[in-house]
């Protein structure tokens, strides 16, 4: 398409000046762009009133969608529930007398667990819930891996609390609003998660490959111990995420590690869970000595 | 023929079909507020509930923007990439002031292009929003790398294709939105 006539201002003083502004306010514009862009790298908690407007009034419509995705997976879901029901019926029959024993056991094991503890004076973090919420968006277009949650500081939710699912760890919370919240995801780069395997508490730590996969690292470098297949937990290291939360399988072995597959995927979770951080005295000492926003966080 | 203003009786105004089809002008508002609101929607597509593993939902609002650009030239101002960019930056999740700045400096390029070549097709258009696009993800994923910790450059691989492609398509919405805009 031709350029419009207007760009060949002519002889007209006027049309010329208006034109030479237009260039001058672009530049300035993309100046200041880049000043604010570099308030933002410096202080990246500086915009986060902005965004929360921004998420708070789009968050409505994400609340009905989301609604109705649920809604819509509850129908499909129970319809596929009749295939195949009566012989589903029977295994699962099965599986639940087998659970039930393996249940009576575990409760066995973890009163004897306390009791134990008890005799050390081993005192335990605490994994009380603050609230349950859903999440209702992600920053599907970017690099970073931030999900928004349905609910914010109106119950109680606050920054550096722990969010997790029912199949395990999602991430934790970075910024909130008044009935919003931004969650960080294990996926994205910067969330660095203390971890173990389940086997024999191997310690590792976990950082985010924004691609859905999480690199796991083993603690003390040397031969990689990662067989496929291995199940990753958290160790509760850090303080702020909670010991034996599911976290990771490993599907695949790397140089110096694990590939590791999240259990909780943002897409399909029910619901989230925000909770308490886990050791959160001692968190708040060491965030004394150096703040999250001073230092960046070093597997925790 | 042209109803002043005086004469306008809003009870008994004629239905359409008995107007005159001739000197009708166009809504001001749907003129001018058409685009605008086409690329802030675009921009809040990410709001939706669509949860993807990797940063693959195509930058809508840039696309948006781009195809109103080349389509129209003129349309827009040359700074408005700015604050076009900044409205997208609120809800990408990018580092606030990042999209303003790449928005804009694609704005000037593409005003740099258009000094140079006098005419362009559509297949030159879709080569100059494809290296757009390509430069302003790398530009996004670059910066975000700066404030935080940044995966691969890799990870932007599928989404730099499916933008490229879904580009003619959303040319097609701003052409059927300009046709809807200008319509008398």
């Amino acid at each position: 398409m031709a350029p419009p006539p207007h760009r060949r201002s002519g002889f007209s003083r006027k049309a010329q000046y208006s034109l030479f502004v237009t260039y001058v306010v672009a530049i300035a514009g993309t100046i200041v762009a880049a000043l604010l862009l570099t308030i933002s790298v410096v202080d990246p908690a500086g915009f986060s009133a902005l965004r929360i407007l921004g998420t708070e009034v789009t968050a409505p419509v994400a609340r009905v969608v989301s609604k109705a995705q649920q809604s819509t997976q509850a129908i499909t879901h129970s319809i596929s529930a009749y295939i195949n029901a009566a012989s589903k019926n029977v295994t699962l029959e099965k599986e639940l007398k087998a659970s039930r024993n393996a249940f009576i056991e575990v409760r066995a094991l973890r009163i004897e667990n306390d009791r134990l503890r008890g005799l050390l004076n081993l005192s335990d973090g605490d994994m009380q819930q603050v609230a349950v919420g859903r999440l209702i968006s992600s920053t599907a277009s970017s690099t970073r891996r931030i999900a928004t949650l349905s609910i914010g500081r109106n119950f109680g939710v606050e920054r550096a609390q722990p969010v997790r699912g029912p199949a395990g760890l999602i991430g934790r919370v970075i910024e909130t609003g008044p009935t919003t919240a931004r969650v960080l995801l294990v996926t994205d780069s910067e969330n660095l998660v203390p971890v173990m395997r389940a086997s024999d508490g191997l310690p590792a730590f976990s950082a985010g490959l924004g691609n859905g996969f999480v690199l796991i690292k083993p603690l003390n470098l040397g031969e990689n111990p990662f067989k496929v297949g291995d199940i990753i937990i958290t160790s509760g290291n850090g303080g702020l995420y909670g010991a034996n939360i599911p976290f990771a399988r490993v599907i695949r072995k790397t140089s110096d590690g694990a590939l590791g597959l999240p259990f909780a995927d943002p897409a399909n979770t029910p619901y989230a869970i925000v909770m308490k951080p886990y050791l959160e005295e001692a968190r708040t000492e060491q965030q004394m000595l150096a703040p999250d926003g001073e230092t960046k966080e070093v597997a925790e | 023929m042209k109803i002043p203003v005086s004469a306008i009786r809003l009870p008994n105004r004629p239905g359409r079909e008995y107007k005159s089809r001739f000197d009708r002008e166009q809504s001001m508002l749907r003129m001018l507020a058409t685009p605008i609101a086409s690329v802030i929607l675009a921009s809040m597509v990410t709001t939706l509930p669509v949860f993807s593993a990797g940063p693959l939902l195509p930058p809508f609002g840039l696309l948006m923007f781009l195809s109103w650009r080349l389509m129209r030239p003129g349309l827009w101002p040359i700074w408005s990439g700015v604050p076009f960019g900044l409205m997208d930056d609120l809800f990408s999740g990018q580092p606030f002031g990042s999209a303003g700045l790449l928005w804009s400096l694609a704005m000037l390029i593409v005003e740099i292009i258009d000094s140079r070549a006098i005419w362009r097709d559509y297949l030159r258009d879709w080569l100059i929003a494809a290296l757009l696009i390509m430069a302003v993800l790398l530009g996004g994923w670059w910066i975000a790398g700066i404030a935080h910790a940044a995966p691969e450059p890799m990870v932007l691989f599928p989404q730099i294709i499916l933008s490229i492609l879904l580009y003619p398509l959303v040319v097609r919405i701003c052409a059927r939105l300009d046709r809807w805009r200008l319509a008398t």
